[in-house]
């Protein structure tokens, strides 16, 4: 098959960018990153700069892959990552268009690679339970109801790819910030920081610029890993829970 | 060199506990001005940082990901074993200990395995406090599955995503040392070299992959998490970014790498499809305790098939090879994975695989569904329920214990497993060798530390399923912390290592030299092909299955591909920006080294153990032949000139609890 690529290149985060075109001989049964891939030896063999892309374990898991392929976060495919996405759901012909993530909080490094180490922050300011090495008590002195377990399981599954912020028209991220939230805040081992952690947590996401979520819900629909928005619902509860009960300043 | 493997005295089941509590201590006032680096965050590195940060070290934590969540123990499926016994099945320390042993051929040091075993049980403890979400019983209470070459129920899981869950576990405890200021987080950072001075590891230079900038860091101790090297074969299931350069560079500087042949193919992958790809997909152990693998017994069905004439679910039952229940009853589809493995390549060498490049098997789930099936029909009270009712109940029983494995099968091929049978091919999945390390998990290096799977130590020459999460958390939480306080405790008179100290400024040199030389090459062919090429090589004749002709052929196959390299390479793109073409010549250039040392290795021991068969070393049957009499040894070479010969240096392994036998699964 034959793709026309439109490819966003920009050399640094502090210079312009713009679309260039492409062209590209692909099969159907190519990862949508192989058939970038391709692209790159293309242009490798004529002696020009690749496109610069993130990527790394190729099996949907890692969070590192995070392109915007024809206005979609990771594509067109429901609960699929970009690298586990194949050629096959595209069509001979056809224009693709490729982008990086686009929020002031995840400025550009090169062409569609960004830099997502808000993430890392906002997991710093809570997202833990502050447990040392050698200090746990026997794995079954906390029974842990099988649903419950499941539903925390189900807000651990984040991968920390940032498609919910690019998907958002208001670049929030409350979806992450809330899976990490909902996991620890539900089970029993993370209910004695609870509160501290919802408002450390909510604060830093304000504090790296994110927007305000509005409720759209663009975010559970990019999702690659379908996290829920009842994870937001959820957590704005705890959120003005924590700051009606609490006079505290949000504090380590 | 005389190898000390330092293995305390005593007996096995002591030496741990009494080593633990004579060893040297350092004093929190000492350890607030000890600097310790550790590359990598993985589960090992990120485990170890953190630790060595609660406990008051100063610890630089560095990875090349942009973030330390995105290490690929990420992408381990399965589980991790512990020897909790929590299913009363008579598991203990010292079962999950002689299991590890055999199943790893009797090639890893006993002591070392021993104190894994111990440890494993503290690790769930410790997880589960750190909020691991692992899978539950009705009552609570966590719940355990099996695995692959034991006979008992130790295996703790979250879904089919163990691995993501325990490396967010450690990623949280990291990100709280970072937050509190005990650890400094370098991330995108790709270690290039370490620093030795007086012969100590000292420091490393790294390359912020952002700027360019080659930068000095210091540090009393230097830890290297930084995983295996499956990818010198090109395509394998790690990660595209997982490399052996933080190793190699250490071996350069004199540590040395042992047994480097000994790398696991793993039976169960999606099979290659084409030239273009890039990685290997696994499709989890577990599969098999339902699957039945098989291929078509007649050449004529075989061709039918590759030609697209007749489906797999055409063949008749008696036509087809379940070649596993037939070669090894006894165990059937769960031998270990090395046996396997070695297994679907002997049926597809005889001309049976069933795709059109003919390297691929039939794992084969419709006798499971149909089972299932009769069962869930008898309990719900069906009379007489038809064959299409059957399997629509099976197949629920099917999904609901393997639904997200099935949906990236179909993803991945396009193709229903529900329908016909997924079609599987070995692939290289971990690699068992690694940088020398004594007990303390020391190399020979003094100060240099190696954790998790970048050390040789406990796998022997085959790691069993659901034991690499366990060993990198071993080593990080609970070995690491302890041990390295024999190193640090007589450095506590050591003022911070100055940075501008002449052994910085030639490492300095010598990196920016080596990234200097790669660009300026400016040949034709691109990094990727010379990758692609050595794969190839490494999978013919240092496979599944090796031998001295194919061995010595590869070895001059592997330095001609070296020379093409450093003369035609083509490197795109400066020095000082964001180069991924840049970051993938050096890592491919440590590849064409280490390629050629495994091939040596692989040559040297003349026997088959494991992961590491030799064609010569067989029974009539067709079975690994062991050489206990010559080769109960690790082989750890010393290659700092590349233009000699490595040097191989033995430690003798002794066997003083476990009898040595022949391992059958017949």
């Amino acid at each position: 098959m034959k793709l026309n690529l439109k490819v966003w290149r920009q050399k640094g985060a502090s210079t312009g960018g713009k679309f260039e075109t492409y062209t590209v001989e692909a099969n159907e049964h190519m990862s949508f990153l192989e058939m970038l891939d391709v692209l790159n030896e293309q242009l490798i063999a004529e002696q020009r700069e690749p496109v610069s892309f993130e990527h790394d374990c190729r099996e949907g898991i890692c969070g590192t892959c995070s392109m915007v392929i024809n206005g979609h976060p990771h594509g067109p495919m429901k609960g699929t990552t970009t690298c586990q996405l194949h050629m096959r759901h595209f069509n001979d012909g056809e224009t693709i268009t490729i982008e990086p993530f686009r929020s002031n909080s995840f400025p550009v490094i090169k062409d569609l690679v960004v830099d997502r180490a808000a993430f890392d922050r906002i997991i710093q300011s809570g997202g833990y339970i502050s447990v040392n090495t050698g200090q746990a008590q026997d794995g079954n002195a906390i029974p842990i109801e099988k649903d419950l377990a499941s539903e925390a399981f189900d807000a651990a599954t984040c991968i920390g790819c940032g498609a919910c912020v690019a998907a958002c028209p208001n670049a929030s991220a409350m979806l992450f910030t809330s899976a990490k939230v909902s996991h620890l805040n539900m089970m029993p081992q993370g209910e004695v920081e609870a509160t501290q952690r919802v408002l450390n947590m909510i604060n830093q996401m304000d504090s790296e610029g994110f927007g305000a979520c509005s409720n759209i819900t663009a975010c559970e629909a990019e999702c690659p890993k379908e996290i829920s928005v009842k994870n937001i619902a959820r957590v704005n509860r705890e959120y003005f829970a924590a700051v009606l009960a609490s006079e505290k300043n949000p504090s380590k | 060199m005389k190898l000390d493997g330092k293995v305390p005295t005593g007996e096995l089941s002591e030496k741990w506990t009494q080593y633990r509590g004579t060893m040297n201590l350092v004093a929190p006032n000492n350890k607030r001005r000890l600097e310790v680096i550790v590359v990598g965050s993985g589960l090992a590195g990120a485990s170890a940082a953190a630790t060595l940060g609660e406990l008051g070290y100063k610890v630089k934590c560095f990875t090349f990901h942009d973030s330390p969540r995105r290490a690929h123990s990420i992408a381990a499926q399965g589980g991790i074993n512990a020897a909790k016994n929590y299913q009363n099945d008579g598991d203990s320390v010292y079962r999950l200990f002689y299991d590890t042993i055999k199943g790893g051929d009797y090639r890893s040091r006993e002591a070392n395995v021993h104190r894994l075993a111990e440890a494993s049980r503290t690790i769930i403890d410790q997880a589960v406090a750190q909020g691991v979400p692992f899978a539950r019983e009705y009552g609570g209470l966590l719940a355990n599955r099996s695995f692959g070459g034991v006979q008992v129920s130790r295996t703790f899981y979250a879904r089919g995503q163990t691995g993501q869950q325990l490396l967010i576990g450690a990623y949280q405890s990291l990100s709280r040392q970072i937050s509190m200021g005990n650890v400094t987080m370098y991330n995108r950072h790709e270690m290039l070299d370490v620093v030795k001075i007086d012969g100590k590891a000292r420091g490393i230079i790294t390359r912020n992959l952002v700027t360019g900038a080659i930068d000095r860091h210091s540090a009393h101790a230097v830890v290297l998490g930084t995983g295996g090297y499956g990818n010198v074969f090109y395509l394998s299931t790690n990660a595209m970014n997982s490399n052996v350069t933080a190793a190699w560079r250490a071996t350069k500087r004199g540590a040395l790498m042992a047994n480097p042949c000994f790398t696991q193919i793993h039976p169960t992958c999606i099979p290659v499809s084409g030239e273009y790809q890039s990685k290997l997909t696994l499709m989890s152990e577990s599969l098999r305790n339902d699957g039945r693998v098989w291929v078509p017994g007649k050449k004529d069905d075989v061709k039918a098939i590759r030609e697209g004439r007749l489906k797999a679910t055409d063949i008749a039952e008696e036509d087809r090879d379940y070649y596993l229940e037939r070669r090894y009853p006894a165990f059937g589809n769960l031998v270990p994975r090395d046996v396997a493995s070695r297994a679907a390549k002997v049926a597809c060498d005889e001309g049976h695989g069933v795709n059109a490049t003919g390297l691929a098997v039939y794992l084969d789930f419709a006798s499971a569904i149909m089972r299932y099936g009769k069962s869930e029909a008898h309990s719900k009270g069906m009379v007489n329920p038809s064959e299409d009712e059957i399997k629509l109940l099976g197949e629920k029983v099917v999904e609901a214990k393997y639904g997200n494995l099935f949906e990236m099968y179909a993803k991945i091929t396009g193709e229903d497993p529900y329908k016909s049978p997924m079609m599987i091919y070995p692939a290289v999945h971990y690699t068992m060798g690694g940088l020398w390390v004594d007990y303390n998990l020391e190399t020979n290096i003094p100060g240099l530390f190696a954790v998790g799977e970048a050390n040789f130590s406990d796998h022997g020459a085959n790691r069993l399923g659901a034991s690499a999460l366990m060993q990198g958390l071993a080593d990080g939480y609970f070995v690491i912390p302890y041990t390295i306080g024999q190193f640090l405790s007589n450095e506590i008179r050591t003022p911070i290592i100055d940075d501008q100290q002449p052994e910085f400024e030639a490492a300095e040199k010598a990196v920016k030299d080596r990234l200097a030389q790669f660009i300026n090459i400016k040949g034709k062919q691109s990094v990727e092909s010379f990758h692609r090429r050595l794969g190839k090589i490494m999978w013919e004749y240092c496979g599944m299955s090796r031998n001295e002709e194919g061995l010595n052929k590869a070895r001059k196959m592997i330095q001609e591909l070296r020379a093409e390299f450093y003369s035609d390479v083509f490197v795109p793109g400066e020095l000082n920006e964001y180069n991924p073409e840049l970051e993938k010549a050096g890592r491919v250039a440590d590849f064409l080294e280490l390629g050629e040392l495994m091939v040596v290795d692989a040559l040297d021991r003349q026997e088959s153990c494991g992961g590491h068969f030799r064609e010569e070393y067989r029974t009539p049957e067709g079975e690994a032949m062991r050489n206990d009499k010559d080769f109960t040894y690790v082989s750890a070479w010393e290659w700092t000139d590349t233009t000699a010969d490595p040097t191989l240096h033995k430690e003798e392994l002794e066997f003083e609890n476990v009898e040595l036998k022949t391992r059958s699964y017949k």
